[in-house]
């Protein structure tokens, strides 16, 4: 029937896709790594349309109505819609047949179990697929029941998918586990065969994956005999993605057969050959906008990817200031709209596009035949995203890719030339499967509480079945169990309001149930890891002129919305400052509540930068080619001539950095000293880099003022003069730089370091331990009546290895701290720094210098921050006289 | 990172400096704005402190927020302190003292006992708030709804009245530059009338920009002694957000 179904279309299986049904005949799960354009979805599905197929009979032999066209979900017979309600009504016909058998008729009397249950990251690619699904099952005439479950399904529906499941439900990892904890978990998925978890190589990389990960391992309890599928794009180790799927056993890492799809066109990437001179510094790619708009001009449908949503906007704004031929470009961004995202998307779908400007917001998700060119502005990163990127056009397997990339300075030419060469090796550099997070597990464990009781010692064990989880000890587990129950902490004073409880205390064969409904209410409200940065509506009204007083009075209220913008960003404005926002500059006018309040301005360049950097730093991959291409200056013929000239002028100058040292260069400048040093870790490790760094030279009397890091260098200022000190031996650059630097003041910064604390937030939210939303009314987070700034600090000092410290610290290693990029960053260059004391700043140091000014100096915020803003209060008063 | 277990307390620089306040004047008293966020009347002997909401982390535990128990030892440290900075000769708790009706009986037996000892040998006055109405007579001290002293007025709820000191509202001012911004407790001041910043360790705050100290201040000019790290610095509402 699949061959038919097959050659109707002109079609043949490929041969992955034959490869996967042959691992479901053998009862095996399997790992699926093809790129974009193979099929994947459909090879995913295949195995679970065979076995459904054979046990109902195809709709032709019975009487049905005809298919109505493009509903939602329900296929061959079955309303798409049918509600609790239809279904009382439904023919009582007793079912005399094997469950599975009977479908046609459309009596749903007989609950069946669910069959096969897809997972995607997006839901919107859940409803999508869907869709797509229907065509093969309705062409085959297979009756069988397709629905999707996402926060969007009317609770009515969710109701009936409970105790009417469909034979394929597609839903999200969240959704998951709100049904896993409840009441009919075991009934719902009793029956479950087969998982389909798509884009898993997106989804293992945050906490999401892991909540996937503990989702599989009751399932696997659940469901002895479900096999799983997961579908990835290429990553660097997929055996050890592989192990996602299959619980781990005993310490063996049991892992997925794997099947990778092979016969894809090479694409064609080329950096794009400016005539412009190339820029310095600066992520704006200005200098190649003719040579953009000539690209998109010369093609069907461009899509460019941009890395932050600033650049987004800018490069948007830009294009329509020339945009002669009036060509259809549209702007995609995380913070717009979605009603004003999906109209891209659909108008994008039907073709009506010449080019989108986008950010990763469009990394994943429905696929588009028609994009014939994918031009990536500025720094690729990482060699696999810019892969993945790159597949985005031309989703057809056979067909070459093609990819501009347009490097915004120096630095990123380096960036862009090693990112081209991994791609023609197809070199992969995924970051490595996570270590599974306790604010996560904190999570799974209320919900396993929230359906049926559970044992300490079972689950536990199950735990231990998921993959990034096989290596939890005992006490940490013993700990947020500890921790979900009544907070966990030293003082015990919360027993009597516990949320969860055993029967008998201590007592291992006894139970842990939740003590009330509340907190069941709770946890279904709270569920999910996504913790959003706080964010704002931006609104659109018309300005007061001149420099408003920034109170919320006289202020017009309403006005368009534009988006949302971080509580963050606009924290850091100041009334009348201008910024760049759904494509034009606009003046900061005023904050009520969760509002702010912007008007059109008449402005070209906005005030403030907001450039906060990509939410990825440069991989450790790139780095360590970027290194290399440096010390290898045969190589650089393959570089532009200005950039070649730039470095020749370094190396005859100063130096240039080593393939595996480290190059600090000191030099004065107007009435400051400078150091320069050259990690190339990405600016998250860099800036905590320099949060240590000033501490020990304010120790060692440097007297450093501030610091500035981009994905490359570091620089640091300050009143001492660090040439003369280093000649004298009064600064030793290895001790300066010695790996110690992560004991005690590491441990004395994150006391206080504000993006400590927003890791902090994210753990406390996830975990459970404050709510984002709470039962009865509605309330915003601006009226939470604590602030977890508060809880940190008194938690750090009364209990500092708390099972809460503990995920945050785990956090700060890989994320906004990048700790432990750092670390091995320090181990490696020990010994092996280089110093040049220069007259003046170096060629390869003008680019960080550059950064000065023009982004915000880094450090945390502190007594000088307030003093600077006195002192403008005493200059006022002079002024006064 | 669990490597790293080993906290320092606090940075041994701080330590060190001496705890520098601010001078305010309210209705021609001069008053010393401790860093702590309490307020010392020197001729007077006179400590205030304002918001302390002890068991604020327990009323939370019992509605299943279960915040760490350790902010009413947290917030009786840091009294204790600046009570053996100053040594007054009388102490007033400003209202809001404890964070709800029951609080004081979920003290503990040593904070009981904490608290015990630092009124030992000092007057001191419990002045009722909102969220602590009614306090019993066990605690140690009297409650009373409002104390005069000369020309100062202390009381909970700020009127707006010249010459008086309240609680409250727990003012916090932000301040930002250039692109940099950060949050403190603060004093909120104009020489007539002063609010005191919240004492507690988990009393939040509200931005100075907010309405209701337009309604006590009248105008926007009325400063901020903000407590920094080191020290109190004094800025232009106008200036903060």
């Amino acid at each position: 029937m699949f061959l038919r179904w097959f050659a109707g279309r002109g079609w043949s299986p490929r041969a992955h896709q034959l490869d996967l049904l042959q691992k479901a005949r053998d009862d095996r799960s399997a790992l699926l790594i093809a790129p974009t354009g193979a099929g994947k979805t459909l090879a995913g599905f295949l195995p679970t349309l065979v076995e459904l197929s054979a046990e109902v009979s195809p709709v032709r032999s019975s009487p049905l109505p005809p298919r109505s066209g493009g509903e939602g979900s329900g296929v061959g017979g079955l309303s798409a819609h049918t509600t609790a309600g239809e279904l009382a009504e439904a023919p009582p016909t007793p079912d005399p047949s094997p469950p599975r058998a009977m479908r046609a008729g459309g009596g749903e009397k007989t609950p069946r179990g669910l069959h096969t249950l897809y997972i995607s990251p997006l839901k919107a690619l859940a409803v999508d697929i869907a869709r797509n699904l229907e065509t093969p099952i309705a062409e085959m005439g297979l009756a069988i029941k397709v629905e999707t479950r996402t926060g969007d399904t009317p609770v009515s529906r969710r109701a009936r998918q409970r105790r009417y499941p469909p034979d394929i439900l597609l839903t999200t990892p969240e959704q998951l586990a709100l049904l896993l904890s409840s009441d009919d978990a075991p009934f719902l998925f009793g029956s479950l065969r087969r998982i389909v978890l798509d884009e898993l190589h997106a989804l293992v990389t945050s906490k999401r994956g892991d909540l996937l990960s503990l989702g599989l391992a009751r399932l696997w309890q659940l469901a002895p005999q479900m096999r799983a599928i997961g579908l990835s794009a290429t990553v660097a180790e997929p055996e050890s993605l592989a192990r996602f799927l299959v619980p781990q056993r005993d310490g063996n890492s049991e892992a997925a057969d794997i099947v990778v799809a092979g016969g894809a066109a090479a694409p064609i990437v080329e950096m794009l050959d400016t005539k412009e001179r190339l820029p310095w510094a600066g992520h704006s790619a200005r200098h190649a906008l003719n040579e953009i708009y000539d690209l998109i001009k010369g093609n069907k449908t461009t899509l460019v990817f941009v890395n932050t949503r600033s650049q987004a906007e800018m490069l948007f704004q830009e294009l329509w200031r020339m945009n002669d031929d009036n060509l259809a470009i549209a702007l995609h961004h995380g913070s717009l709209d979605v009603a004003q995202r999906r109209k891209v998307e659909d108008a994008m779908a039907a073709g009506r596009l010449r080019g989108v400007v986008c950010t990763s917001s469009l990394d994943l998700g429905v696929d588009w035949g028609d994009v014939d060119l994918v031009i990536n502005i500025g720094a690729p990163k990482g060699a696999s995203r810019l892969m993945q990127r790159i597949g985005r056009a031309n989703h057809r397997i056979d067909e070459a890719s093609r990819a501009v990339l347009v490097p915004a300075n120096r630095f990123e030419v380096l960036e862009c030339r090693v990112a081209i060469d991994a791609v023609a090796e197809n070199a992969q550099d995924t970051p490595p499967l996570r270590t599974g997070a306790l604010d996560v597990l904190a999570q799974h464990v209320l919900g396993r509480a929230c359906g049926e009781p559970f044992l300490s010692d079972e689950l536990y064990a199950e735990v231990l079945t998921a993959a990034p989880y096989a290596g939890l000890t005992r006490t940490d587990f013993d700990d947020t169990v500890d921790f979900v129950a009544s907070g966990g902490y030293a003082l015990k004073t919360y027993e009597r309001f516990a949320r969860i409880k055993q029967d008998k205390t201590n007592k291992p064969e006894s139970r842990w149930r939740v003590t009330n409904p509340r907190v069941r209410q709770s946890y279904r409200l709270n569920v999910g890891t996504i913790v959003e940065e706080s964010m704002l509506k931006v609104r659109l009204v018309r300005g007061r002129g001149g420099g408003g007083s920034g109170s919320t009075g006289a202020l017009g209220r309403g006005g368009r919305m534009l988006g949302q913008i971080e509580e963050y960003f606009i924290e850091g404005l100041v009334v009348g400052d201008t910024f760049v926002f759904g494509g034009e500059v606009v003046r900061y006018e005023a904050l009520a509540e969760d509002q702010v309040y912007v008007s059109r301005a008449s402005d070209k360049d906005a005030k403030v930068p907001s450039y906060m950097g990509g939410k990825f730093p440069l991989s450790t991959y790139l780095a360590e080619r970027v290194r290399k291409l440096l010390d290898d200056d045969k190589a650089w013929k393959a570089l532009p001539e200005q950039v070649r000239d730039w470095l020749s002028l370094q190396r005859h100058v100063s130096r240039v950095p080593g393939a595996r040292d480290l190059l600090v260069e000191t030099f004065p400048r107007a009435d400051k000293h400078y150091l320069v040093c050259y990690p190339f870790e990405g600016r998250l490790a860099h800036q905590t880099l320099g949060m240590l760094l000033t501490r020990r030279m304010e120790r060692a009397r440097v007297r450093p003022l501030g610091f500035v890091a981009n994905e490359y260098a570091l620089a640091v200022w300050g009143l001492g003069d660090m040439s003369f000190m280093i000649r004298q031996g009064k600064l030793d650059l290895g001790a300066l730089f010695d790996p110690d630097m992560l004991g005690d003041d590491l441990e004395a910064w994150l006391a206080e370091s504000a993006l400590m604390k927003r890791t902090f937030r994210t753990c406390a939210v996830i975990s459970g331990l404050i709510a984002r939303r709470f039962t009865g009314e509605e309330k915003t987070r601006r009226q939470v009546l604590f602030s977890t700034d508060l809880i940190y600090d008194v938690l750090r000092k009364h209990q500092p290895d708390h099972v809460l410290l503990r995920a945050a610290r785990a956090d700060a290693a890989t994320g906004l701290l990048d700790i432990r990029r750092l670390s091995d960053m320090l181990a490696r260059i020990k010994g092996r720094i280089t110093h040049r004391e220069l007259t003046r700043v170096s060629p390869l140091a003008v680019p960080v210098m550059l950064e000065i000014g023009r982004e915000a100096v880094y450090g945390e915020a502190s007594d000088e921050l307030l003093a600077e803003a006195a002192e403008e209060l005493v200059k006022e008063a002079m002024d006064r006289t | 990172m669990t490597a790293h277990a080993q906290f320092l307390d606090d940075e041994p620089a701080r330590a060190t400096v001496t705890v520098a306040g601010a001078t305010l004047v309210v209705a021609g008293v001069t008053l010393v704005a401790d860093l702590s966020g309490a307020l010392f009347w020197e001729e007077q002997g006179l400590l205030v402190v304002s918001d302390l909401h002890l068991e604020k982390g327990s009323s939370f535990a019992r509605r299943g927020v279960l915040l760490p128990p350790f902010d009413t030892v947290a917030t009786l440290g840091r009294l204790a302190a600046v009570i053996a900075r100053h040594d007054p000769r009388m102490v007033i708790a400003l209202g809001d003292s404890f964070h709800d009706r029951t609080a004081h009986d979920r003290l503990s037996a040593t904070d009981r006992e904490a608290l015990a000892a630092l009124q030992a040998r000092r007057d001191w006055i419990w002045i009722s708030g909102n969220h602590d109405p009614a306090l019993p007579s066990d605690l140690g001290g009297v409650v009373a709804e409002e104390v005069a002293i000369g020309p100062i007025m202390f009381r909970h709820e700020p009127s707006g009245a010249p010459g008086e000191i309240a609680g409250h509202l727990h003012p916090k001012a932000r301040v930002s530059t250039r692109g940099r911004s950060m949050e403190r407790r603060c004093f909120a001041c104009d020489g007539e009338r002063a609010v005191m910043p919240a004492f507690g360790a988990y009393a939040g705050g509200l931005s100075i920009r907010d309405a209701a100290f337009a309604r006590i201040f009248q105008s926007l000019g009325f400063m901020a002694h903000v407590l920094g790290d080191v020290r109190l610095h004094t800025i232009a509402a106008s200036r903060c957000y």
